[in-house]
């Protein structure tokens, strides 16, 4: 049985739907040394700032139960040595590409979105809500419906290419600031960021991490990226949602479908495995073939709700 | 499935070439070492790529594990009894290391690799001077074979706590021209630290070249002294490493750029884990040390080693 896995993102259709989750990926080279990335859906690089940054000071990593936490720092050769560097690379693979960006306010976001227009090979724009504003008291764009509509709109008046926003689920209410982002031009979401976490050594009683906190990721944090997804797909059914958060292995990539993803983004597992991204799309083909799914959007949103008058 | 196998050995992943591989690979033996297991894995095409200084990624299975554990390649046979193999030496403490001590012959495990930057390797016949501490001694013995296989003489100091991690007292004996125990309770060789040593092998062997291998404060100590000789130096280093492919930026340490004096967050999996030891930026890395013996950039004389292109 030939399967069809061609994933609609509203205006950005992709080949397949596995896709790379910012920062778990760098901008596909070192990935390609194991196997071709333009087999996958798309690569989404790493979160580009206008300024080139050097990071948080290690240890920068901790490996907790079933997930990791990262204090990175966003470290990156900032827009344009970016665009000198690792674009034309990924031209020249010929691969989609989705251009994460991230800013401390609403000027810097807009500025790095107008840098990516026209640029031959970037199919979508996704908006790093997860960053401290620094106009607002330092506060995370995402966390607040308001500023993260401001960001969105300028970057939708910057480029020409679909604007995904990707929110944090370390909020009360995570439809309001989805609908915010929706209402002020997105075209879809990207759900999940990393949750902010924490770890101790024990024997030494400082935090394992240099910058003391970190966010979360991995299988841990599946249930909550499920949720997330399963909530705000209910809430927007028509959205375009790319879900993240834990993706190991084909039951997982179905899961975030059926919850009402139409694309699915894998992180941490790309360090356990190099080869995880592309298993996967194999892995799914395979799954789908043998449960008789025909096409991908058979599964998007298909999850089976309980009878309640039962 | 459109993997790109190399060879026609199913369990082999990767790029013809000379890049990295998954390989799941057979345990073949596994022997006690004093305080270390040394696991010796059936790994041909690993085996035929690998170079000294660097290491693999293995994957792990303790409780509530997601992350591989990286190890420097101890030695690679490539021909004899059993061929295309490769060892490393394990310190177990953690969950993973424990986990891999406990495999036993026939065993499968999933390793990645070679992986990162290799030891320079001098172009003229100059004495080298390979400076390990505890585990960190495991590379050093593939990167003496290679340079005594080009003619070069081999000198090692072997640093530990106490006997016990000094890891193989009689190989390292057999295989360079001379080898000088330091440990800190006395219980073999000199008492005290490698650096106590460094200078009367130096001035017995005419030392020409460094290299390094071992704890962050030992490297920052071997680096400082060799730069106080004028002598070039080059260390493998460690930073606790998420993917070990480049694609995280979990690893970083800061290393000064030779063209700009720079300092820049470069990656100890991919842009390492060998550099040069004064081009570490000790003095604002997480092994600084306060009152101040921080290694700067110099121009190291007269340098017989190819360095590396900087970025
Ligand atoms: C390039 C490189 C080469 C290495 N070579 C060897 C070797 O030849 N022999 C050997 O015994 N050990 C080596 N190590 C250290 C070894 O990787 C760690 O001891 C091991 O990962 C600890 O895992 P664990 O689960 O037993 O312990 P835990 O301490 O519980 O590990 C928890 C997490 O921290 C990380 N971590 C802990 N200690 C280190 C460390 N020292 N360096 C990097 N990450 C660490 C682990 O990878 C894991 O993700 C090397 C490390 C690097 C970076
Ligand atoms: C090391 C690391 C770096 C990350 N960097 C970024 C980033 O730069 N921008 C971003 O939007 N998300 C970043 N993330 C979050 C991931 O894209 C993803 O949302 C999250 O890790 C959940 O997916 P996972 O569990 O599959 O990793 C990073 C995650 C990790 C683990
Ligand atoms: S360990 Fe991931 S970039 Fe080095």
């Amino acid at each position: 049985m030939t399967v069809d896995v061609r994933a609609d993102l509203g205006a950005l259709s992709l080949d397949n739907p596995i896709v790379t989750a910012s920062g778990c990926f760098a901008s596909g080279a070192e990935i390609d040394r194991f196997y071709d990335v333009a087999t996958l859906g798309a690569v989404v690089v790493k979160s580009i700032t206008l300024e080139p940054r050097e990071g948080l000071p290690p240890p920068r990593m901790a490996e907790t139960p079933s997930g990791m936490l990262n204090a990175i720092g966003l470290q990156n050769p900032g827009i344009d040595g970016w665009l000198a560097k690792d674009l034309p690379w990924l031209q020249g693979k010929g691969v989609p590409v989705i251009v994460s960006i991230a800013g401390t306010s609403v000027d810097e976001f807009a500025e790095v979105a107008r840098r990516l227009r026209g640029r031959a090979g970037v199919v979508g724009v996704e908006v790093n809500l997860s960053c401290p504003n620094v106009d607002h008291r330092g506060l995370v764009f995402a966390c607040h419906p308001e500023p993260s509509a401001d960001v969105i709109t300028a970057v939708t008046r910057a480029v020409d290419v679909p604007v995904f926003g990707k929110l944090t689920a370390d909020v009360t209410d995570i439809v309001s600031v989805a609908r915010a982002v929706i209402d002020a031009g997105a075209t879809g979401l990207s759900l999940i960021n990393t949750l902010l976490g924490m770890a101790i050594d024990v024997e030494s009683r400082r935090p394992t991490l240099a910058n003391v906190l970190g966010g979360l990721s991995g299988p841990a944090i599946r249930p909550v990226a499920v949720r997330n997804v399963f909530q705000v797909h209910q809430a927007m059914p028509d959205i375009p949602i790319i879900g993240m958060g834990g993706v190991r292995t084909v039951r997982d990539v179905v899961e975030f479908l059926l919850a009402g993803a139409s694309a699915v983004a894998v992180g941490t597992a790309n360090f356990a495995d190099p080869f995880a991204a592309h298993d996967l799309l194999a892995g799914l083909r395979t799954w789908m073939a043998d449960h008789g799914v025909a096409k991908l959007s058979e599964l998007r949103g298909a999850v089976q709700m309980p009878d309640r008058e039962a | 499935m459109t993997t790109y196998l190399r060879s026609r050995d199913p369990n082999v992943f990767g790029r013809p070439g000379d890049g990295p591989l998954k390989v799941l690979a057979e345990v073949i033996q596994r022997r006690r070492d004093g305080a270390y297991h040394t696991i010796t894995v059936a790994a041909p095409d690993i085996a035929e790529r690998a170079k000294p200084g660097q290491f693999v990624n293995v994957a792990v299975e303790g409780p509530g594990t997601i992350l591989r554990r990286p190890f420097s390649i101890h030695r690679v046979s490539s021909q004899g009894p059993i061929a295309g193999t490769i060892d490393f030496v394990l310190d177990a403490h953690g969950p993973g290391t424990a986990w891999l001590a406990e495999r036993q012959t026939h065993d499968i495990v999933d390793v990645v690799g070679p992986l990162g930057s290799a030891f320079p390797i001098p172009q003229q016949n100059v004495p080298c001077l390979l400076v390990g501490g505890g585990y960190g001694v495991a590379p050093l013995f593939f990167l003496s074979e290679v340079l005594t296989r080009a003619g070069l003489r081999v000198d090692m100091i072997v640093g530990a706590a106490n006997a016990e991690r000094i890891y193989n007292a009689i190989e390292a004996k057999r295989m360079t021209a001379s080898v000088t125990f330091t440990t800190e309770d006395g219980s073999l060789g000199v008492e005290g630290l490698v650096t106590d040593a460094m200078d009367d092998v130096i001035a017995a062997t005419g030392t020409r070249v460094i290299y390094g291998c071992g704890p962050m404060p030992m490297l920052r100590a071997v680096s400082l002294r060799a730069k106080e000789r004028g002598i070039p130096c080059q260390i493998a280093v460690e930073e606790h490493m998420a993917c070990g492919v480049g694609v995280c930026w979990t690893c970083v340490i800061p290393i000064r750029s030779a063209k700009t004096g720079q300092l820049r967050m470069k990656r100890a999996c991919i842009d390492g884990p060998v550099f040069s030891g004064t081009r570490v930026g000790w003095d604002v890395s997480r092994w600084h040390v306060p009152d101040g013996d921080a290694v700067e950039d110099v121009a190291e004389p007269g340098t017989p080693i190819e360095e590396g292109a900087d970025e």
